[in-house]
């Protein structure tokens, strides 16, 4: 490339960097659009699948208040309708089926599943 | 016995021993030394002792297994391909692949394989840190032609380096400066083992605490039906607005579609594995062939190693002030830490700002968080070597 000055190679770094963000912001809407049509669908589906007579889903009991956070710890777990107790047990079996050490999963939430009366 | 005399005499002649230079025993040592990086101190091992083996190999006098010349001809296209298979050596015939960009482009099928652009669906602004992280790349282009004074191709390639994405500066550079495989390869493999201590620095230079100690929301989970679609709509789209990156975008995003459809389990296993592993053989091999002592031997090769690590630098800072700038529009609720994984060295940078983070606040779990800018990273570096190609290629 014949007299290739700096300036030209700092306008074309300008639209390099132009192009790439171009390309990616055009992914992320692809994405925006894909994500949205999936979740439509999916309320769709859900809504025809769901009795209309269902009761809310209760709040979860938030652990923090129970109990302080541990140093090293993973974060809370949220429970519903579920006592601490409980709770502790279900991660200790779940780890001992996994053969995992228990500081290595972290648990997210623990859920009472009722059978409907 | 004279005649006894005379065969030693002659073997003594042709001996290595006899003939070496030198640059050839310099780069003999050199290639002891990145071997004992790769074996003793695990830097990218799987790839480095494939560099320092060839670069051996090529440095042997009279090994004749690889051919400068032969090459430089090739590009004056005063030699065809096939007068190189017919009248060089195992690794002229090895580096065919490399010039072609068949080596690389199979590794990103591999690298599609294994990779699951789920974190970077679930939050699709990742992208735009993956975006950001490539101001190294053209920072170090100008840094190379405006400072060093190198040529707009080769400080193209130079800059690349910025991406931390190997196989993607093999690419480039393989087409934009062959004679500057080597040095960038060896640049581009050894920062990317070095992350975990060229990135923490500035990570802690350019945030606060508070920031770092941010945690993030759960991310939503995705689909599979958006799994299969995403490197579909990515090979369309991107390889329709830059078509030079066809190779390398579409075998990834090949590899990708192999795992996430269910289909092809067997494929997708054969990519990540089997091929990968002997892709990444000759790859490395080849592009070790090309450090020829008289060439890699420069001040040049210093210069380019400099610039790679200013690029790797210069890939953090993009990525983290993005990430500081969408932390203040989102009021706190994005770790800027998450910014610097955008430099791609997938999960390296994504792993150094999940400790990075821990650190800051042991409950943190930046990880998943991370991986989204660190796919995307494979993206935007992949988009902009098909830039430089595109500007530079011709």
């Amino acid at each position: 490339m014949v007299n290739y000055t700096f300036g030209m190679s700092l306008l074309d770094s300008l639209v390099g960097l132009l192009v790439v963000f171009f390309a990616l912001v055009l992914l992320m809407c692809m994405i925006k659009i894909m994500t949205a049509i999936g979740d439509s669908r999916q309320k769709k589906a859900a809504a025809a699948a769901m009795p209309a007579d269902l009761p809310a889903q209760p709040e979860a009991a938030p652990l923090q208040k129970l109990q302080p956070l541990a140093p090293g710890t993973a974060g809370d777990v949220k429970l519903y309708d579920t006592d601490p107790r409980t709770a502790a047990m279900l991660m200790a079996i779940v780890a001992d089926e996994l053969k995992a050490p228990i500081n290595e999963l972290r648990f997210l939430s623990i859920r009472e599943i009722k059978e409907d009366a | 016995m004279q005649h006894i005399l005379e065969t030693l005499a002659r073997l003594g002649s042709t001996s290595g021993f006899t003939t070496m230079t030198w640059q050839q025993l310099v780069m003999i040592i050199i290639s002891c030394v990145l071997l004992y990086l790769g074996l003793v101190k695990k830097f990218e091992p799987l790839l480095l002792v494939g560099i320092a083996f060839g670069a051996l190999l090529t440095n042997l006098p009279g090994s004749n297994m690889y051919h400068p010349e032969m090459w430089d001809a090739y590009i004056a296209g005063e030699m065809g391909v096939g007068q190189i298979i017919h009248d060089g050596g195992l690794l002229d015939i090895l580096y065919i692949g490399v010039k072609s960009g068949l080596y690389p482009s199979l590794i990103f099928m591999g690298v599609g394989a294994m990779t699951d652009f789920g974190p970077l669906i679930a939050n699709p602004k990742s992208l735009l840190l993956g975006a950001a992280a490539q101001f190294g790349i053209f920072a170090a282009f100008l840094m190379a032609l405006g400072i060093f004074g190198f040529e707009p191709n080769v400080a193209a390639s130079i800059g690349i380096i910025g991406g931390a994405d190997g196989p993607t500066a093999i690419w480039l550079t393989s087409k934009l400066a062959p004679n500057y495989l080597a040095p960038i390869a060896i640049a581009a493999y050894s920062y990317m083992a070095l992350i975990p201590l060229i990135q923490p620095p500035v990570m802690r230079l350019l945030t606060t605490k508070e920031e770092r100690e941010i945690k993030m929301e759960q991310l939503r989970p995705v689909s599979k039906t958006q799994k299969v679609l995403f490197p579909i709509i990515v090979t369309i789209f991107v390889c329709l607005l830059l078509p030079s990156v066809a190779p390398l975008l579409g075998c990834l995003m090949l590899g990708n579609l192999f795992k996430e459809c269910g289909l092809t389990d067997r494929l997708s296993d054969t990519a990540q594995n089997a091929l990968m592993n002997i892709v990444t053989i000759f790859l490395s091999t080849s592009v070790g062939a090309t450090a020829v002592a008289e060439r890699f031997l420069a001040p040049r090769t210093l210069f380019i190693i400099v610039l790679g690590l200013i690029a790797f630098e210069f890939a953090t800072v993009g990525g983290l002030v993005l990430g500081k700038i969408m932390c203040k529009l989102s009021g706190g609720k994005i770790n800027p830490l998450i910014g610097s994984a955008g430099v791609s060295a997938v999960p390296m940078a994504a792993r150094v700002s999940q400790l990075e983070g821990a650190r800051a606040n042991p409950s943190n779990f930046l990880l998943m968080h991370a991986m989204g800018p660190n796919v995307a990273g494979v993206i935007g570096s992949a988009v902009a070597a098909g830039f430089l190609l595109a500007v530079f290629g011709g």
